[in-house]
């Protein structure tokens, strides 16, 4: 208990001094949330009319973010499965690296949610018991129990191997291995019960598709790892800590894999819809040609397609794979793409046209950015500090032998032992 | 499923216990202390529990505190009551589709009779002014104009449909409004348990439960669910005085409402508003149960449509040709 505490100390210690840089990155960071949190008071005091959504499109910018956001937290069991299942070395010292973003993401999705809802007041009406939580019926509840749980759980490996690693012991399997073994099919059920969340939902044929979930969960795993590509490189450069080329030239092409089958599943609905030329390919049209002059999402879907495959090319092919400069260019465009894709583009068109034939055309307002903005860069200051701790460990340069032989700064103590 | 359970006395009484502990706790952080424009929460409505939960003594006195909190905002005497379903009741409707006009006194009547807010919705809309009013109101009906050519089609329906006169050459009307689904999509989402069926068919909202998370309004077919998306507004002289729990007492913002067969006429024996304004007898109503009822007569003798029937919600609201 006593190591724990002073576990907790060092950790905080850590995350509260760095360089200048640091500070200016974090200092930006928290005036974007404060600029959110203020766009976020405007809409407490309002209501949900500061945003653009109406009862046509009832859902809006928020679930959008949220949508993207469960996918990004794939990033994780892209990394979990090679690191442990296969035991490749490269990936394995870096899992710790893709569990916290899951962690950051997780915290981003209940965040975006809550900004979501009429009444936050009422979240304990979810708490089971105390509230009702209408389980297994809705949807909506199981989200609620698996996004939690996978917080959870990729917190508790981290910070298990992390305090251990902090320690120089090894850490026990016996601990660990079944929370790596319950996590990857857990991250395989966020996907799913989220693209279920809209699945199911027969009034909405745009999502009414069975090739949904499959569809959630290829993306997922291009822009999650995307994501992961860069902050590798971001870390390596910045910090001490070893990221081999090999690690990243294996994620890559991961990707790869992945985005070639969600560009196929993406083929499939198009065909379904194309061919079969019923009224339900109303949406479709609105977000890929325009509904009788209606057409706001049209260049960023077609913004996206092409991104997500000139991507793919990028991937697949060794030579620019293998090349950071196109790597990278990749890896933005994914991120684009994909946030493009199962954001706006999955969330708006299945309320355009709505379900008496009318057409509202939704953007979102200022507020709606702002308090988005606020959301992303709470995740990214969560994804901070969590690194900032992380990779000192990784790297063994903040163990707890280092901390005690550590020299005393001026104005300030090593905690007693 | 929910029906079921049930829970006793002593179970109700260390349940309420342990959430006004929790909620105490909670509160000093959570609950602002000076009253929101859009979330005026009092602390007897936040830690009150669901409208199933509460004991005869708590809901009564959740009525009489709407009773008193009603009266003193609008200044006139307001009553809140919750009269349950009459046993051996299924309330169901017809609409006859070669009858209507298109003359919305429906819409405009349900308006008033349930205490819609009159408040536009507009404000920040990046659109048109125009577009913006006719975005902005709230309405449990909407009539969608359609071509007699082209039949049934609400891709090709027109909403905002505005001519002098109704009904047009060429064109026919049929009002949408919640359909009291026998097998409810929107229930069946929720996420809390805030929306129900009840015995008489009625699908109801307990505007204390909702958390606003809209998920109903995504799983309705119909259109039939709305969002206060602003603190709703009825002028004081407007406000409908005689209002039930589950129906037209007015409303909180950031929760979603819908039509209720005005419960708080149906349950005394009373026509719901829509019904009575109807000026050409397009609209029906009346105890599925019964045999002898018109609207028994209606389903049986009258060519009866289903709207989005492949979607097997099995609604309570039937269109009928009468001639």
């Amino acid at each position: 208990m006593k190591n724990a505490w002073r576990f907790f100390l060092e950790t905080l210690r850590v995350s509260l001094t760095g360089s200048k840089k640091y500070y200016l990155w974090v200092g930006f960071l928290l005036f974007c949330i404060f600029v959110g949190a203020l766009a976020y008071v405007h809409q407490l005091k309002n209501g949900l009319i500061v945003t653009a959504m109406r009862d046509e499109v009832s859902w809006g910018f928020y679930i959008s973010n949220f949508t993207f956001l469960v996918g990004v937290a794939a990033a994780a069991v892209l990394l979990v499965i090679p690191a442990y299942i296969y035991n490749f070395k490269p990936i394995k010292e870096i899992a710790v690296l893709g569990e916290l973003l899951a962690v950051s993401a997780m915290v981003m999705c209940l965040v975006f949610v809550t900004v979501d809802i009429g009444r936050p007041d009422r979240f304990w009406h979810l708490i089971p018991k105390l509230g009702m939580l209408h389980f297994p019926t809705s949807l909506l509840s199981w989200d609620v129990i698996v996004l939690n749980g996978y917080l959870i759980i990729n917190l508790c490996i981290a910070v298990y191997i992390l305090y251990k690693m902090y320690h120089n012991e090894e850490p026990n399997k016996n601990v660990y291995w079944p929370l790596i073994l319950i996590s990857i099919p857990w991250a395989v059920s966020i996907h799913t019960v989220t693209a279920f969340l809209y699945n199911g939902l027969a009034a909405r044929p745009f999502w009414n598709a069975s090739i949904l979930a499959p569809r959630f969960l290829a993306s997922a795993f291009c822009s999650g790892p995307a994501f992961m590509l860069i902050i590798f490189q971001i870390v390596r450069k910045v910090s001490n800590i070893e990221i081999s080329d090999k690690a990243i030239f294996k994620v890559a092409e991961l990707i790869a894999y992945s985005m070639f089958i969600n560009l196929f599943l993406l083929g499939a609905e198009w065909f379904k819809e194309y061919y079969s030329d019923t009224v339900h390919i109303a949406s479709m049209k609105y977000l890929y040609e325009g509904l009788k002059g209606h057409s706001a999402l049209v260049p960023w879907i077609w913004a996206a397609t092409i991104f997500n495959v000139i991507a793919f090319f990028l991937f697949l092919i060794p030579k620019t794979r293998e090349n950071f400069l196109t790597l990278n260019i990749g890896c933005v465009l994914i991120f684009i793409g994909v946030y493009i894709e199962k954001g706006m583009g999955l969330v708006v068109p299945g309320f355009t046209p709505d379900v008496l034939g009318e057409i509202y055309e939704y953007s979102p307002t200022n507020t709606e950015l702002l308090v988005s903005l606020g959301v992303w860069a709470l995740g990214l200051l969560v994804y901070t500090l969590l690194l900032k701790v992380a990779i000192p460990i990784q790297t063994g340069e903040f163990r707890v032998d280092k901390v005690a032989r550590r020299e005393v700064p001026e104005g300030e103590q090593v905690p007693a032992s | 499923m929910f029906r079921k359970k049930k829970y006793t006395e002593a179970e109700r009484r260390s349940r309420r216990k342990f959430i006004k502990a929790i909620a105490a706790v909670a509160a000093a952080g959570i609950v602002p202390h000076r009253k929101a424009e859009a979330l005026d929460v009092t602390w007897e409505e936040w830690t009150q529990q669901h409208f199933k939960r509460l004991t005869k003594e708590e809901l009564e006195r959740i009525l009489k505190r709407l009773e008193e909190k009603y009266t003193r905002e609008y200044g006139k005497k307001v009553s809140v009551t919750a009269e349950p379903p009459i046993p051996g009741v299924t309330f169901a409707y017809a609409l006859d589709l070669s009858r209507c006009i298109g003359c919305r006194r429906c819409v405009y009547a349900c308006v008033t009779e349930i205490n819609q807010s009159r408040n536009p919705h507009m404000k920040t809309v990046k659109t048109t002014e125009e577009v913006n009013r006719r975005k902005s109101w709230l309405q449990w009906i909407r009539v969608l104009e359609m071509e007699k050519v082209k039949g049934i089609n609400v891709e090709e329906a027109e909403i905002y449909y505005n001519p002098p006169k109704v009904p047009e050459e060429g064109k026919f009307y049929m009002p949408v409004q919640c359909q009291q689904c026998n097998n409810p999509p929107c229930t069946k989402v929720c996420p809390v348990v805030a929306t129900w069926k009840e015995p008489d068919g009625i699908v109801v909202v307990d505007y204390n439960w909702c958390i606003g998370c809209r998920y109903c309004m995504a799983a309705c077919p119909y259109g039939a669910r709305h969002f206060n998306w602003v603190k709703p507004f009825i002028p004081k002289d407007e406000l409908n005085p005689r209002t039930h729990y589950l129906g037209n007492r007015p409303r909180y913002a950031g929760v979603v409402e819908k039509c209720t067969f005005c419960v708080q006429r149906s349950r005394n024996g009373r026509y719901p508003a829509c019904v009575e304004i109807c000026p050409v007898g397009a609209r029906k109503f009346g105890n599925l149960n019964d045999p002898e009822s018109e609207i028994r007569y209606i389903i049986e003798n009258k060519r009866v449509y289903i709207f989005k029937e492949e979607l097997n919600t099995q609604p309570k609201f039937f269109y009928f040709f009468g001639v």
